[in-house]
């Protein structure tokens, strides 16, 4: 094996895979989050159809989405592996452990949160990703916005929406200033800068999110 | 020796070897005094069971004021007990109440293997240790003080990192059982210093390498090892040590 190859089958080179991916996929939720913002402009989507338009046919960005998944395939790819080597390195457990002493529940729980995202994915691209890609490819018109007002007509889905991104918040609580940590840009005054803007990114962006399946729902935009 | 007026009942791991399996076994001890510190309460424990011409119970320990890391023990579900900043030798009885009910395990990693009882064996970080961790020069005769200006933020950063007494408490918490905070604190503490630099990039490669291979888990930063370290190591180390990592890994040229 290389030497490069080494390092990134090492531990800190696998978390260092999580890391950069994690930051990448953090970067994609905030163009994601602005584009789909604009559906508060409440004009009956026309200014966000000119948007979903535009990255739906757009040659750059449908390379980068290319590199989209692959990143969130890298990052599910690692996290398997990774986990499997900790549970690895303990085989008998504690017979009592007070985790809760020394480390927050959605630290501890990335795994499973990471799951749930997943699972809330496959629902959401087979909701939207997938009909926009069928209208590109057959070249046929596809209005995304009245696409996403006759999902969000039923109730399931809209709950379905919310414990997703829940569950991206909680994830994201842990992982925005974790990645930091693991790519080594841990610094005395620009740490608790990175703690505190992600805490806020991992509030105020899931909520965003949460309040377009809510508002559609409810009527409030339509 | 038992002169004071706390009962409890002690869940205590027991295990014969290695190889066998173990379990919790209860006993129950009375008249503990709360002036005794924990490991005087097992010694209380050991004297009885030897009284009773049954095993004693085997844990670790030696200086018994906390700076020498010999001991371990995983006490109500956190390694060195509810205190913080302390080793199991410097917790007292005081820290619990008459009639508590106290589990002790010993530190569960697939990397430090139960030897008997409590005690478990740690030669994973001597081999850490031996694979980098250490400035290879001829020292002669002491310096004078001043003779390498180190500033005193440096200093102090490395002294800290030093303080490290490789109980393994670290390794004990952490839900991936995870010794880079031990790890990243011997690299730190030679790689803040002027005689560490000579070897700096080559040091945390091999003791990352002898780190993976030992089987330690992988750190996921939920600062449990911070939380819970007697000595109180930081996080930043272990995020210097990345930094140093990826620098020896991706930009120096020289292989490992």
């Amino acid at each position: 094996m290389s030497s490069l190859s080494k390092a990134f089958t090492s531990s800190i080179g696998r978390k260092f895979v999580m890391g950069l991916t994690g930051l990448f996929l953090i970067s994609f939720l905030l163009i994601h989050v602005s584009i789909n913002a604009l559906i508060f402009l409440n004009d009956s989507g026309e200014t966000f159809n000119v948007a979903a338009d535009f990255m739906g046919h757009n040659i750059v960005i449908r390379i980068m989405e290319v590199g989209l998944f692959a990143g969130i395939i890298l990052h599910i790819v690692q996290a398997i592996m990774l986990t499997a080597q900790n549970n690895a390195a303990r085989p008998e457990k504690y017979a009592y452990n007070k985790a809760s002493a020394n480390s927050k529940w959605y630290s501890r729980s990335m795994g499973l949160l990471g799951t749930l995202i997943l699972m809330f994915l496959v629902l959401h691209l087979y909701h939207f990703w997938w009909p926009t890609k069928v209208a590109v490819y057959t070249h046929q018109e596809h209005n995304t916005f009245q696409n996403i007002v006759m999902i969000f007509q039923e109730l399931w889905v809209v709950v379905v929406y919310v414990l997703g991104v829940i569950s991206l918040g909680y994830h994201l609580l842990h992982g925005f200033q974790s990645s930091f940590q693991t790519m080594g840009w841990n610094h005395k005054k620009w740490t608790p800068v990175v703690k505190t803007v992600g805490v806020w990114f991992s509030i105020i962006v899931p909520i965003i999110f949460a309040l377009m399946p809510i508002s559609i729902y409810l009527g409030w935009i339509g | 020796m038992s002169t004071g007026n706390m009962n409890l009942t002690l869940q205590v791991w027991r295990q014969k070897n290695k190889n066998s399996a173990g379990k919790l076994v209860d006993y129950k001890l009375s008249e503990i005094s709360p002036d005794m510190s924990f490991l005087e309460m097992f010694d209380v424990l050991n004297e009885q069971l030897i009284t009773k011409g049954e095993e004693p119970v085997v844990f670790d320990h030696d200086c018994r004021e906390g700076i020498c890391g010999m001991c371990s023990m995983f006490i109500n579900g956190q390694p060195h007990g509810p205190k913080d900043l302390v080793t199991t030798c410097q917790l007292h009885m005081r820290s619990f109440k008459d009639g508590d009910t106290i589990v002790v395990e010993p530190w569960r990693a697939k990397a430090f293997p139960v030897i008997k009882d409590l005690a478990v064996d740690r030669s994973a970080f001597d081999r850490i240790i031996a694979s980098g961790g250490f400035v290879s020069v001829n020292t002669g005769n002491a310096q004078d003080a001043n003779a390498l200006p180190i500033p005193k933020i440096q200093a102090d950063a490395a002294f800290e990192a030093a303080a490290c007494i490789g109980c393994g408490a670290c390794v004990a918490t952490c839900k991936n059982a995870s010794a880079m905070l031990f790890v990243s604190a011997k690299v730190s503490q030679l790689a803040l210093l002027p005689q560490g630099q000579p070897e700096r990039y080559r040091r945390v490669q091999s003791m990352v390498a002898q780190m993976d291979e030992e089987g330690f888990g992988n750190c996921t930063n939920t600062g449990a090892c911070e939380a819970e370290c007697p000595k109180g190591i930081s996080l930043e180390n272990i995020a210097r040590m990345n930094r140093d990592y990826f620098t020896a890994k991706f930009i120096s040229e020289e292989e490992v």
